[in-house]
């Protein structure tokens, strides 16, 4: 509401001031820059930056950041003396984000290029066939590592779906009232626990029960459903908000009890949303190492059963092969690296497979 | 019309079994999750209180539980305040960019790539962050510390290795950029049109209708949603484990090779290799962790929350 008398007021503002209306008629148009001059400056800026790098007087950022800066100061004041200080102004803060946007890829092109180019040095058949096991210096692999992330990313999958699901059907189908208020926000706030807190959380549990030195497969499930739980809640709620209420009605009209509504009609509908968005939550939580770290701890040799002694993951094996290298360091961090590819590899395809069910599953709209 | 359909639903109904069981099902797992994050709290302060509650000369250092998390709670907020320094701009830049700027056609991609940022694992991030940007931030320390050292944060000596606060806050708000992106995003893409079209009818150029009718709109959105990214870096654990090369200092200096170290990362850190009372001496930091988390969690959902109640757009 407070947009419009500050638009007309700066509109108002505008002609007035610079405008020399009793010297001339009244100009109804003013001058714009040719159509491809954006474009222009910028070929001009590249060239520029381009140049300055292959004679050798900058580095290739320096010569990046400084073409960028030329095409910012040239558009700008290029239009600043042809369209004004307004259109000029407009023009500065377009390239600005623009360039905003575009530093934002340079981490993740860097770490994508960094992961993939360090980790091929050991990315083989023995990498996955290989435990740990009598390994000193070169060789071993994440067999272990490999099918304890899957073991323990399983289990907590089993735990948080079914809570999760079902609270955000209590959330959509039957919350009303104070109850549902109250779950909606703690749920948003569960989502911001810390994941090392989980972890403790699990300890501090497991503790009480089985004593201090207790380590095992399913503590690191508790602590990664517990982070998984409120991504489920979210992801499954909003799928069931699209359905339509329609649906639903014409259910009830034919006298279908509504729990068997719920399963026959509200659930296949959004199946796949809820589906990519069970995905997605497996992804997050595939590559969290700090709950691992202190719930599950580290093993060299296959260890496959989830409720008896610590087990590795291949997050925490990339860790522990980093900060406690051998004598020469070299091949445990090729094996770091290797099992940080991997882990890169996995969510990847989990957020591939996320976006293709969304798209594959979507109910017929036609 | 809603009504009347909520009328009929609840009184024609008959009450079978299957429905209770369904209904008894879904709202006792809605009351479980209150349960669990109850558990979580509870859990933790009965571990911790040992802690608490010990005699000064069994906490590690010799004092008391106080002194021993005060520099690390400092670290935790210094690092992720700067992260939200470098961070909050740039997300507002990139929302911006993807709902008013870039093609329509390519939007959803574009966004689609700025979520990737968020698959990344910490761990990951972790590593890159030793291999490659903390060489890379040797000389723009040093450059820092000869021309801006007069400024209590550059004092120096700038660190030979990079490992320093200035580089984990770099690293940080890497992480949590595509958090307060997404939710930045959102409230810039609901908008109401009608206010953008009339502001550009009006002759606003297109930065002009961005300043009176977009960024108004999205204020508590990006309170909120810096928030939330700030909750996610007081929290964040293994890219600063592996990055930071930690002291246990208190010193507001970026770029020193003197460095306190992270609630989070001292956990990770210490805690594969302790025993007896230094795990409840861990746990308890984690409960200040979680109580700080919690506090700034709450406090960006009911910014986040008012703001859709009172929306223009509904």
């Amino acid at each position: 509401m407070s947009t419009t008398p500050t638009t007309s007021e700066s509109r108002e503002a505008g002609p007035v001031g610079p405008d020399k209306a009793d010297l001339q008629p009244a100009r109804l148009t003013h001058g714009s820059l040719p159509r491809r001059a954006a474009p222009g400056v910028l070929l001009a800026a590249a060239v520029l930056g381009a140049a300055l790098w292959l004679l050798g007087v900058f580095g290739p950022v320096a010569a990046t950041l400084l073409a960028a800066a030329l095409y910012t100061a040239g558009l700008y004041l290029w239009s600043r003396s042809v369209e004004g200080a307004r259109k000029a102004f407009d023009r500065f803060v377009t390239a600005m984000v623009t360039s905003a946007f575009l530093l934002a890829l340079l981490p993740l092109v860097s770490v994508l290029f960094t992961v993939f180019d360090r980790g091929f040095e050991r990315f083989d058949a023995e990498f996955f066939t290989y435990s740990m096991r009598n390994v000193v210096g070169e060789g071993g692999g994440v067999h272990h590592a490999l099918f304890g992330t899957l073991i323990i990313t399983g289990l907590a999958t089993l735990i948080a779906v079914p809570i999760g699901m079902l609270t955000a059907i209590y959330l959509v189908e039957y919350g009303r009232g104070r109850l549902a208020r109250y779950i909606t926000f703690f749920v948003d706030v569960m989502t911001g626990i810390p994941s090392i807190v989980a972890g403790l959380f699990a300890v501090a549990l497991f503790q009480l029960f089985l004593g201090p030195a207790a380590r095992m497969g399913v503590m690191g499930a508790v602590a990664l459903s517990v982070l998984m739980i409120p991504i489920v809640v979210r992801s499954t709620e909003e799928m069931l908000k699209l359905v339509p209420n329609e649906l639903r009605e014409a259910s009830f009209a034919l006298a279908v009890p509504k729990w068997r509504t719920i399963m026959k009609v509200v659930l296949p509908t959004a199946a796949a949303g809820i589906g990519s968005g069970v995905t997605l939550a497996i992804a997050r939580v595939i590559g969290e190492t700090a709950p691992l770290l202190v719930a599950v701890g580290m093993t060299t040799s296959d260890n496959f059963n989830p409720f008896d002694g610590r087990m590795a993951t291949l997050s925490v094996f990339s860790y522990t092969q980093y900060a406690s290298p051998g004598v020469p360091p070299v091949f445990s961090l090729d094996r770091a690296w290797a099992a940080a590819l991997t882990l890169i590899l996995i969510v990847m395809v989990l957020n591939l497979l996320a976006r293709l069910i969304a798209r594959f599953f979507a109910p017929k709209t036609r | 019309m809603p009504p009347t359909t909520e009328k009929t639903r609840t009184r024609g109904a008959p009450q079978r079994p299957g429905d209770r069981i369904f209904a008894a099902a879904s709202t006792g797992s809605g009351v479980l999750i209150l349960v669990i994050l109850a558990g979580v709290a509870a859990f933790l302060v009965s571990e911790a209180w040992p802690a608490i509650t010990a005699p000064a000369e069994d906490i590690p250092g010799d004092d008391s539980f106080v002194v021993y998390v005060w520099p690390l709670l400092f670290g935790t907020l210094l690092s992720a305040f700067f992260a939200l320094l470098i961070a909050t701009p740039l997300a507002v830049a990139i929302a911006l960019f993807i709902t008013h700027y870039a093609p329509r056609r390519l939007a959803a991609a574009l966004g689609y790539v700025i979520d990737l940022l968020a698959a990344v694992p910490s761990i990951i991030f972790g590593l890159w962050g030793v291999a490659e940007l903390a060489p890379r931030t040797v000389e723009p320390t040093r450059w820092l510390e000869e021309n801006l050292g007069f400024i209590p944060l550059f004092e120096g000596p700038a660190s030979a290795t990079g490992r320093t606060i200035l580089t984990i806050s770099l690293v940080l708000a890497v992480m949590i950029l595509p958090i307060i992106t997404s939710v930045v995003r959102e409230a810039f893409l609901q908008t109401p049109r009608l206010h953008e079209e009339a502001s550009l009818a009006l002759g606003a150029t297109r930065w002009e209708m961005i300043r009176m009718a977009v960024l108004p709109f999205g204020r508590s959105a990006i309170v909120g949603g810096a928030m939330l990214g700030l909750g996610r870096a007081l929290g964040e654990t293994m890219a600063v484990a592996i990055l930071l090369s930690p002291s246990g200092n208190v010193s507001f200096n970026l770029i020193s090779s003197a460095n306190p170290s992270t609630i989070a990362a001292n956990i990770a850190l210490t805690f594969p290799e302790s025993s007896g009372l230094t795990i409840n001496v861990l746990i308890a930091s984690g409960l200040v962790l979680f109580a700080v988390t919690l506090l700034v969690n709450m406090g960006a959902r009911a910014v986040i929350n008012r703001r859709r109640e009172f929306s223009g757009a509904n």
